[in-house]
Order: C-alpha cells, then sequence, then structure tokens
C-alpha cells in the first residue's frame, strides 16, 4: 500500500505540473475573477442569466460577431437559455435566409426556422474585415475556449476599457484595453450602461451586460455543460464505489497467500 | 515458454483446439505465473492497454462523424461536440485519452529504467516497446492536427518543416509529405488516414510486447530471475487481474475528473480558433507529452543538427540495454545508479517545462544544459557507472530472507519485511 501512495502522489505531482505549465504559457495582466455559477463539480448555467445574455449578444455583438455553430433550435434546448420553442422560433423568425433551388430552379429568401444556423452578420470573412477597419470580429461560438483565461478574460476584455496611459500614442479605431494582449483593441468599448433594456428589469450596468453576455458565450462554446457536471458526478461515485468493491476483493483473493497486495 | 500441456476438457473443444490452440493461448495468459512481488508500478501495461482500446474505440465512432477537409474538419468537430448524442463526451475521451495514455506511458518507461527491465534477456520487449511508443507520438501528433485549429495547423507546419533540414532532398521530402507546397487539405487527409492506421500498427506491436514478455516472464522490483512457476510466483488469474483492475479503476477516476471537470485544460486554447495560414500564433507549441523533445530540437542552434538530437534523443532509448553495462537490474541493488535515475527524471520533467516556455534568454540556457546532460546520462554516465558500481548483494529469491542483511536489503521488498513496516 505505501508504493500506492507513492505512486498516487507522482501522478498528482507530474499533473499539477502541467497545470502550471498551461498556466504559465497564458496571461500576463492578471485577470478579474468571477465566481461564476457554472464552475465547480455542480456547476450550472443561470438561466435568467443566459437569457439576458442572449439579448446583449443579439442587441449588441451580433452586429459583428458571428455564431455560425450555433441553431436557432439550440436556444430552446435543455441546458440552454431554455427559451420556450415558440420564443425560439419567433426569434429565429427575424432573420432571412437563402434557400432553394425550388422547382423553378430558383433561391429564395424565407425566414428562418428553428433547425437553421445563426445567420451571420457578413457574407464572408472579407466583408468583415472590410467593415471594421482591418480586424476580424471572431465569430463567438467558441470565443470562450479559444482564449487562455476563458470565462475570466471575456469579462475582463468587456471590462478593460481605459484611457491609454500617458505618452501612448493610438491609432484612429484603435483603442486601449487593459486585458487585451498587447492592450490594443479594435473594438470600441461595446457595452454603457442601460445600452439594452432588459426585458426582465434588471438594471443594465456595464458589469452586468458584461457577466450575462460571458455566461452566454460559454454556453454558446459548451451546451452540454450541466450534462457533463451532471454526468461526471455520477461516473465518479459510480467509480469510488467500484474501486472499493475491487479493492476487498483484491484483498480477499490475495489473502490466499502470504504476500501483502 | 509452455508450462505444462494444456488438454481442453469438452471434446469439441479439443477438436478445436487441435485444429486451432486458441484454448492453450487462452490458459497459457491465465496460468501465466508472475512474480508475486510486482508493485503497483507494474499495474500500467494492463493500463496501457486499456487506453489503446479505448482510444482505437471512440477514435472508430468519431471517425463516422468527422470530415477530413482543410474547409470542414473544424466545423464537423463542432457537430460532434453540438450535434451527435454524447458526442462531446466521446470526443472529450478521445482528447483527454491521448494525455492519460502518455501520462501511463512515461510511467511505464520510468518503471522500467527503475527496475532495469530492458535488460537481457528482456531487450527485445524494450524495443518494441520503443517502437510502440514512437508510433504513439507520430499518431497524436497527427490526431492533434485534425480539428484544424491554429496549433493544428502551425504544430503541423513547424514539425513538417523539420525535414526540410535533411541535405539535398530535405526540400522534395517536405513537399511529399505534404501533398503540395504548404500545409494544406492534401496534408490533413493524408494526416487522417495514418491517424486511423497507425493505432492498428500500434495493437499488432503491442501483441508482439506482450508476446516477447511472456517468453522470459515479468522482470520483479528486486530483478533478480525467478524460478516459475514456484512459490515466488503466482497465477496472473485472478492475482495480477484484480489488481491490475484496482489500479486501473484509480486511473479512470483520475481520467475521469479531466474529461467531465476539465476537458480542456491540457489542450492549447488556439486550437478552438480555426486554422488561419495568414496568422502566426505567438507561441507554437505541441501537446505537453511531446515538450522534452521539442526542448532539446530548440536547445540546438543548426536546424539539422537539431532535427538530429531530437530523433537521437529516442534512438538512445532503443540501444539503452547496450549502454547500461551493470549487470543488476534492479536500483533497489545500485545506491550510486539511484540517484542518477532521479537525476534523469527531473532532467526530463525540466526538459517538459523549458519547452513550454520561449526559447530565449535564460530559458534556452536551462534547455541547453538539461540536453546536454540527457545525453550524458546514457553515453557517459550509464556506461562507466556499469563498470565501477559497488552494488549490494542480491537475495537468492523473493520470498527467501535476504543472504547479507545490509541496510539496502530492507528495500528489496521480499515478504517478511514487507509485513513489519506495514
Amino acid at each position: 500500500m505505501k508504493n500506492f501512495f507513492k505512486l498516487i502522489i507522482f501522478v498528482t505531482l507530474i499533473s499539477s505540473l502541467f497545470f502550471s505549465n498551461v498556466n504559465a504559457a497564458g496571461e500576463k495582466q492578471e485577470l478579474l475573477k468571477v465566481d461564476w455559477s457554472f464552475k465547480s463539480f455542480f456547476g450550472k448555467f443561470d438561466r435568467a442569466s443566459l437569457q439576458r445574455g442572449y439579448q446583449v449578444y443579439s442587441e449588441v455583438c451580433a452586429s459583428c460577431h458571428s455564431l455560425k455553430h450555433l441553431s436557432y433550435r439550440n436556444l430552446a434546448e435543455k441546458g440552454g437559455p431554455e427559451f420556450t420553442e415558440l420564443e425560439a422560433k419567433a426569434i429565429a423568425s427575424n432573420f432571412e435566409v437563402t434557400d432553394g433551388p425550388n422547382s423553378d430552379g430558383e433561391m429564395f429568401e424565407r425566414p428562418a426556422k428553428l433547425s437553421d444556423k445563426f445567420v451571420m452578420p457578413y457574407a464572408n470573412v472579407q466583408e468583415a474585415i472590410a467593415a471594421n477597419g482591418g480586424a476580424y470580429p471572431p465569430d463567438m461560438s467558441v470565443l470562450v475556449k479559444a482564449r487562455g483565461g476563458g470565462a475570466n478574460y471575456i469579462y475582463s476584455v468587456l471590462m478593460g476599457y481605459e484611457d491609454p496611459p500617458a505618452g501612448m500614442e493610438l491609432d484612429d479605431g484603435v483603442y486601449y484595453n487593459k486585458y487585451m494582449y498587447g492592450n490594443k483593441i479594435k473594438m470600441a468599448s461595446p457595452l454603457d450602461d442601460d445600452i439594452v433594456e432588459y426585458i426582465d428589469g434588471t438594471k443594465a450596468t456595464v458589469d452586468q451586460m458584461a457577466k450575462d453576455v460571458t455566461t452566454f458565450l460559454q454556453w454558446t462554446a459548451e451546451p452540454h455543460l450541466e450534462t457533463r457536471h451532471k454526468m461526471g458526478f455520477r461516473v465518479i461515485i459510480y467509480l469510488i464505489v467500484l474501486t472499493i468493491l475491487v479493492y476487498f476483493s483484491m484483498k480477499k483473493i490475495w489473502s490466499r497467500i502470504e504476500t501483502k497486495v | 515458454m509452455s508450462d505444462h500441456e494444456y488438454t481442453p476438457k469438452s471434446k469439441v473443444g479439443k477438436w478445436f483446439n487441435d485444429r486451432l490452440p486458441l484454448l492453450t493461448l487462452a490458459n497459457h495468459l491465465t496460468d501465466y505465473p508472475t512474480p508475486k512481488n510486482l508493485n503497483y508500478w507494474w499495474t500500467f501495461g494492463g493500463i496501457l492497454t486499456f487506453c489503446l482500446i479505448t482510444q482505437i474505440i471512440t477514435g472508430i465512432i468519431l471517425g463516422m462523424h468527422y470530415v477530413a477537409h482543410a474547409d470542414l474538419a473544424f466545423q464537423s468537430v463542432e457537430h460532434i461536440m453540438r450535434d451527435v448524442n454524447y458526442g462531446w463526451l466521446i470526443r472529450y475521451v478521445h482528447a483527454n485519452g491521448a494525455s492519460m495514455f502518455f501520462l501511463a506511458v512515461y510511467i511505464h518507461i520510468f518503471r522500467s529504467l527503475y527496475y532495469g527491465s530492458y535488460k537481457s534477456p528482456r531487450e527485445v520487449i524494450w524495443i518494441i516497446g520503443m517502437l510502440i511508443y514512437f508510433l504513439m507520438m507520430a499518431t497524436a501528433f497527427m490526431g492533434y492536427v485534425l480539428p484544424w485549429g491554429q496549433m493544428s495547423f502551425w504544430g503541423a507546419t513547424v514539425i513538417t518543416n523539420l525535414f526540410s533540414a535533411i541535405p539535398l532532398v530535405g526540400d522534395s521530402i517536405t513537399t511529399w509529405l505534404w501533398g503540395g507546397y504548404s500545409v494544406d487539405n492534401p496534408t490533413l487527409t493524408r494526416f487522417f488516414s495514418l491517424h486511423y492506421l497507425f493505432p492498428f500498427l500500434i495493437l499488432g506491436l503491442v501483441i508482439l510486447h506482450i508476446w516477447a514478455l511472456h517468453v522470459p516472464g515479468n522482470n520483479n522490483p528486486i530483478g533478480i530471475d525467478i524460478k516459475k512457476p514456484s512459490k515466488d510466483t503466482v497465477p496472473f488469474h485472478p492475482y495480477i487481474v484484480i489488481k491490475d483492475l484496482f489500479a486501473l479503476l484509480i486511473f479512470l477516476i483520475i481520467f475521469a475528473f479531466f474529461v467531465f471537470f476539465s476537458p480542456n485544460i491540457l489542450g492549447h486554447a488556439d486550437n478552438y480558433i480555426e486554422a488561419n495560414p495568414l496568422v502566426t500564433p505567438a507561441h507554437i507549441v505541441p501537446e505537453w507529452y511531446l515538450l522534452p523533445f521539442y526542448a532539446i530540437l530548440r536547445s540546438v542552434p543548426d536546424k539539422l543538427l537539431g532535427v538530429i538530437a531530437m530523433f537521437a534523443a529516442i534512438f538512445v532509448l532503443v540501444i539503452l540495454p547496450w549502454l547500461d553495462t551493470s549487470k543488476v537490474r534492479s536500483t533497489v541493488f545500485r545506491p550510486i545508479y539511484k540517484q542518477f535515475y532521479w537525476f534523469l527524471v527531473a532532467d526530463v520533467l525540466i526538459l517538459g517545462y523549458v519547452g513550454a516556455m520561449p526559447a530565449e534568454g535564460l530559458y534556452l540556457l536551462i534547455a541547453r544544459v538539461a540536453t546536454a546532460y540527457y545525453f550524458a546520462h546514457f553515453l557517459i554516465i550509464l556506461p562507466f557507472l556499469g563498470m565501477k558500481e559497488k552494488t549490494t548483494p542480491l537475495p537468492l529469491s523473493i520470498t527467501e530472507p535476504v543472504l547479507g542483511g545490509s541496510a539496502d536489503m530492507a528495500m528489496a521488498k521480499n515478504n517478511s519485511d514487507y509485513k513489519e513496516k506495514l
């Protein structure tokens, strides 16, 4: 058994080295930390926050940032913002998609359905770059996973707009952000107090909106997070119970001979 | 190799077994005499078999949904993550499974180094093992390319570019590997094809690895030859099977923590950005398990020599059975080698660490010293130490008390000592 503990210590040591490795490669400026509801073993999304987050996305971000891996049906699915199917249909029908060809061989426009992917703000990357002063507004589907620091990073960037320090010259259309890599960002501060009027009456402060939209983006990046946490908890409990049973079976079997196991 | 003649009891069994002795094989595997003093470091063989099979099964399922095309690969991975039933689970098991596979293989290799399992008569087991390890690295590297994220693309660019260092034919080889003049769709499709093929080559080698193991039988913590079967051995089933299962379950708990609660911690965030040949990431880093070799590669200022050093780092392992001149297998009886062993472990961990850091300043210096030490360990320390070192006396058998009875003997973990300690 003594060896066994050595082994566990060794494994823990090695894995902690990876963690420090991964972290060390990342951030310079200490990010703002938020106690997100979706962290921890039982983490779940705050449903109301997801719905508000979608509102912020659709009214503020969606004019430049796409969510191309999502479908409108996702908005009504379990574990997400959980809009009703009617609400999700209503959201979809605000967008026009090109379908076809019809029986005359022609393409036609129709309102989007639940099964359609989110309509993108620009036809292609080149158009998006041209419309945004040479910077491509990244697709937001997996943005949280694509940045070291994850949700905290997204939140920090949204909160990190400041006046540049004395002596720093910024070109036209470039803004100073405390948390952005290199501190220069081509997106103007997207949030202002009350830029959105929340349907549920929550006061739309910059902090509130930043939290809500970050929560929403965490969901778009990990739509099955709640199932994953729930299943993970069960799997680990199951494994622990099984391990204990196997441990005692092993003791029993090895008791037939003198050697300790 | 066969310990006793086996005859199936049933008539049908006998008829079949005379034509294809599968039952004899099964009997050999269950009865296989195993040293009874094997510790938990010996459970990683079983764990690795489990890892390989898990990777193959999850991989086959992923292959049903994945599209190997530069324009569609990233999207198809997101399709798996979002729309395929439990696709997220299968992909996270596969991605983290690769890391767990390497974690287990590194423990397995270092166990072999500690207990001298590579020495005569087990050299062939060791060489096959090294082939498996090499194929694992190739397979994992190509697998990391398939999602076609930024790290996929740039990792593939850096590694395939290494071949261009070969004099005269380097550029032609690189073009041939790429299927074009840069990493592009043809590169992706061939990587997918090979990523599907290699695990089956590994599976074949694993069978040879186990076959070669069953000829001399297992080494053991005190590294002496034992009679088989004898009171020093236990049948593989049920003793070793249940012990391997117990260790596997502990391993699975750690595995499950990664899959369910930190599935992306071992990957790089940049790989969730679609590949873009026009934008180079700030730091191109391979997956953690390749970092020591990456550090060796970058520590040499010349490109060709760097590539040679990197491959030599693996090759010295292949010829290790002939570099280590000591006749004593287990480190337990080699007090000086034991210290060098832990220096080597530290050295490899340091190489892994600096491999993740930018190759500049102090990091580069550390990488160079660690690289030099790595080669010195195998090429200088091991051959000379084996000739000079005064080893402590070996016990006669696992069960019999130690001859001399020096302090180091307590480490022999023979039966009676072990009990007293507990």
